[in-house]
């Protein structure tokens, strides 16, 4: 491709927000003052970079707040590496409170890893924090706070490393990041969480909304469950970002028709899941996490929190609305990604809220309730149909004919928890039946009439070593909506911080998490890829950092201990993780102090 | 295993032209096809089978088909990790940063990983009550403060009339701890202050009860040894996002009499009423309605020997808020 603009300086410019000279924007907006961060992010790159956290102000579409920002500007800048080198990384710390920086899906040292408490004592105010560690990978990924609820203010912002050798899949070169803004203190939220019923929720089912039928609403309410909880914090108080833009700011990708574009969509948000969909432009899934995949052409994918994909696409002529879409519909992200400049995308409507199912109960297969029928035509099409049709008749035995309507499971049938989940005020449900969803493409996703990404369509470009995995491990996801409890086993982080998960250097554990939720979590692993058994070949099981784990469902991973030091495991929805929901994973023996040090 | 996934092979055969028929989702997989290491899953079992270690693990690429109860996943043994996985230090980082250091970030931890302590003052009822006789005011409120399990609780309420002075008024100090995912215990004190000064002992439970009711029960013990009991239930349903029709029942009850304050053993009043809110803020919802104010048994003789009407209708008009 005969390209005339460098890669690179494409990206570093990152569009120009064509609306610049459009929109009448106060001065702060154009970087005039300090104490104001800027919307969006420069670059840096090289051996030695320095980061300097500090509190600023922010505001985007009307809505202003205060905010954490590094180099003044949020997100953060693009931290560019180049596979084979090696980078110091100072970060300077002007907070009047302790902070850090986690390099999300990075291998690196444990004690670089950037996680208080458990990698390294944290930034105090003042001070500088220097980590030193080699690039062993390429990809995308992200940075990001791990000291309190700082990343919602704020204090993130993308990776990408480049590989050793050329890239020859792409012609253009542009980070999505997506992320939310909200003008209230995080800690506002979190206690909001705590005593609000439902506080951010405008999308609860009433006596006129919802067509859920009567028998159904009574039995969720039996169960005191609320088939409409599907995001703890929604638009009622976020801006959907992308790039730091809210959707009125008209973000633009310039592009040149005929180019492959390489977008790099990473979810920065702290609660967020988006659906992301170009509509009339197919998207190549091109890596999941950093790591390559065999391409795979979809229409739309559900992006969690923590979560990156790499996308290309070859977009006509025109103008072109990049949608990231909040999975309960209550808002999006938007930019254009167009050949005119200047020319603003329309974008789609918002579509109907979603509303959770028998299956989010953890109740199995979705024969006899309502609109089972329809979710398996939904996932006639691909792999997914033929899971399905396995499992109800190949595995009939397993799976007996249920009827959903007369509730004859119990949702809090403790006996069917290991010995080590802790049953207490923490845990107030215990799905029935889990079943494996790796071929759910997400909540809301399961009708729409296009392709949609499932964790079954990756598939590892490169081949992984091939082992058995010698052990297997349980991990239960434990929560109580009610009293915004989040937790693993039953026992939140607080009260584990001595008794971690442990394995040796080395071992492969087959790590089964069963979600006795009704939320979707996106549950992450520091300083490791695990790899997905989501029916792939097991050389061809997709390495990632950070899985879905679908309401009342189980997600299996094959885990490759090889990264000796303590690492954080949790749930990346930011105050999920600050309600408890996190261990420290342990790989031992340790290597020698003056190895690490 | 094999026994089990040979019959499977030709079922996925066959669903693979009926996806491209229904669906253009996923019926696009000609990609993969093209691409020979990308066959569909059947291949990926001559795979494992031809695999050099001497077990095939039968879950690999039918997940769903496994047995779901066992709390072990597929062939793979459960149990401890080895013994390497307990060697070294408590913490990894202790010898690189020092124990005293990261022992105090542990702690800080805490704090943001799952102790967090919080509270709110919540008015539940600050109503005016318009009825045939006098008109008067209620006030029911609570507030808390504590963390997950264990809370410090405040409640208080009280009535009087218009234009003459508090009739009842009351204030209870309680210990709330959480006893199950849904309800708290709670146990304490209650001073009342109207229409005398008295003190009772309190022990009660207050949560969400099945089908959303948000239910508040409590014994009360006096110092004179009466015993007493109190349950409250409401209910929230949404109109739309904002407008919330609220029914809610009030039932007391007593053990004994209780002469001086007209209190007929049994039950001694119930009081089910409506009430139609509007939250302007998730915090902030006025709201009118209407309660049923009834003395039952005893108690309604009592007042009527009194001169007393036993039960009346009220109009409400009020405020719930909450900060």
């Amino acid at each position: 491709m005969d390209f005339p603009i460098n890669r690179r300086r494409v990206l570093t410019s990152i569009v120009g927000l064509g609306a610049a000279t459009s929109l009448p924007l106060p001065a702060w907006a154009r970087g005039e003052s300090l104490s104001h961060a800027r919307q969006g992010f420069g670059e840096v790159s090289g051996e030695r970079i320095a980061l300097t956290v500090d509190q600023h102000h922010f505001g985007v579409g009307g809505r202003k707040g205060h905010a954490v920002a590094v180099n003044g500007t949020v997100p953060g800048p693009l931290v560019r590496l180049r596979e084979g080198q090696k980078v110091r990384i100072d970060v300077t710390n002007r907070l009047a409170e302790d902070t850090s920086i986690h390099w999300h899906g990075l291998l690196l040292p444990f004690q670089f890893d950037g996680v208080p408490g458990v990698s390294f004592p944290g930034i105090k105010p003042g001070e500088t924090f220097t980590y030193d560690f080699p690039i062993r990978q390429s990809g995308t990924y992200w940075w990001h706070s791990h000291s309190g609820l700082q990343e919602q203010a704020g204090h993130y912002g993308p990776i990408v490393i480049e590989s050793a050798k050329p890239d020859p899949r792409y012609d253009r070169d542009y980070v999505v990041l997506l992320s939310e803004f909200t003008p209230r203190h995080p800690h506002e939220i979190a206690r909001l969480l705590k005593v609000g019923e439902h506080y951010f929720n405008r999308q609860m089912q009433t006596a006129t909304e919802g067509d859920m039928p009567l028998k159904e609403r009574l039995m969720w309410g039996g169960m005191r469950m609320n088939p409409r909880d599907i995001s703890d914090v929604t638009g009622d108080t976020y801006t959907f970002l992308v790039n730091g833009h809210g959707p009125m700011d008209g973000l633009e990708y310039l592009f040149t028709p005929g180019e492959r574009i390489r977008l790099r969509v990473i979810n920065g948000s702290a609660m967020t899941f988006f659906n992301v969909r170009i509509p009339g432009v197919p998207m190549t899934v091109i890596a999941a996490d950093g790591m390559d995949v065999s391409p795979v052409e979809v229409d739309e994918f559900q992006i969690a929190t923590a979560e990156t994909y790499d996308v290309i696409v070859t977009p006509p002529e025109g103008s072109h609305a990049l949608v990231a879409e909040a999975m309960d519909r209550s808002g999006m992200g938007l930019a254009s990604l167009t050949s005119h400049a200047g020319h603003r995308a329309t974008p789609p409507k918002l579509r109907e809220p979603v509303t959770l199912t028998m299956a989010d109960m953890g109740m199995g297969s979705m024969d006899g309730a309502h609109g089972g029928a329809m979710n398996h035509d939904a996932h006639g099409g691909g792999h997914g149909g033929m899971d399905h049709s396995g499992m109800n008749h190949g595995g009939g035995a397993a799976m007996p004919a249920m009827d959903h309507g007369s509730m004859d499971h119990s949702m809090r049938d403790t006996s069917k928890l290991p010995p080590d989940v802790k049953v207490g005020p923490g845990l107030d449900m215990v799905a029935p039946m889990p079943m494996d969803r790796m071929d759910y493409p997400g909540l809301g996703l399961d009708k729409v009439k296009h392709r949609v990404l499932r964790y079954t369509d990756l598939k590892a470009a490169r081949m992984n070593p091939h082992r058995m995995p010698t052990r297997s491990l349980e991990i239960h996801l434990t929560g109580n909506m009610e009293r915004y409890m989040w937790s693993f086993d039953g026992k939140k982080f607080s009260a584990v911080t001595d008794d971690p998960i442990r394995f040796a250097y080395d071992e492969r554990v087959r790590v089964k998490l069963v979600n006795d939720t009704m939320m979707a979590h996106p549950i992450h692993l520091h300083g490791h890829f695990f790899e997905l058994v989501n029916g792939a070949a097991m050389m061809n099981q997709p390495l990632k950092h950070t899985v879905i784990v679908q309401p009342g469902s189980t997600a299996t991973f094959d885990l490759t201990a090889d990264e000796p030091g303590d690492w954080a495991f949790h749930c990346h929805l930011l105050y999920h993780m600050h309600a408890g929901m996190m261990q420290t994973v342990t790989v031992r023996p340790f290597p020698a102090p003056e190895e690490g040090a | 295993m094999t026994v089990r996934l040979i019959p499977l092979a030709p079922l996925m055969l066959a669903a693979a032209p009926l996806a491209a028929q229904d669906h253009s989702a996923h019926g696009d997989h000609s990609a993969h096809q093209q691409q020979p290491e990308e066959e569909p899953q059947a291949e990926d079992h001559s795979q494992h089978q031809q695999a050099p270690k001497p077990f095939v693990l039968p879950d690999m690429t039918q997940p769903q088909a496994m047995d779901h109860s066992a709390h072990t996943v597929g062939d793979v043994p459960a149990g401890p990790p080895p013994a390497e996985a307990f060697e070294g230090p408590q913490h990894a980082a202790d010898r690189i940063f020092g124990e005293e250091t990261m022992a105090e970030a542990r702690a800080e931890n805490h704090a943001t990983h799952g102790d967090m302590k919080t509270g709110m003052l919540m008015v539940e009822r600050l109503e005016a009550r318009l009825g045939e006789g006098e008109d008067g005011y209620i006030w029911d409120m609570q507030g808390w403060y504590g963390g997950d399990i264990d809370k410090f609780v405040l409640k208080s309420e009280g009535e009087g009339e218009f234009g003459g002075g508090i009739e009842d008024a009351e204030v209870q100090a309680l210990w709330g701890h959480a006893i199950g995912p849904f309800f708290d215990l709670q146990a304490g004190v209650r001073l009342d202050l109207e229409p005398e000064t008295r003190s009772h002992l309190v022990l009660g439970v207050q949560g969400l009860a099945p089908y959303m009711w948000h239910v508040d029960g409590a014994l009360f013990l006096s110092d004179r040894g009466d015993v007493t009991a109190r349950i409250e239930g409401e209910y929230d349903q949404k109109i739309t996002q904002s407008l919330i029709v609220q029914p809610r029942i009030e039932l007391e009850l007593a053990a004994q009499d209780i002469p001086e304050r007209g209190i007929g053993a049994g039950i001694t009043k119930i009081e089910p009423g409506l009430r139609l809110c509007y939250e302007i803020a998730r915090e902030f919802a006025p709201y009118i309605g209407v309660e049923y104010e009834a003395k039952l048994g005893d108690t309604a003789d009592i007042a009527k020997a009194a001169g007393e009407d036993p039960d009346g209708l009220k109009f409400l008009l009020g405020l719930r808020a909450w900060f």
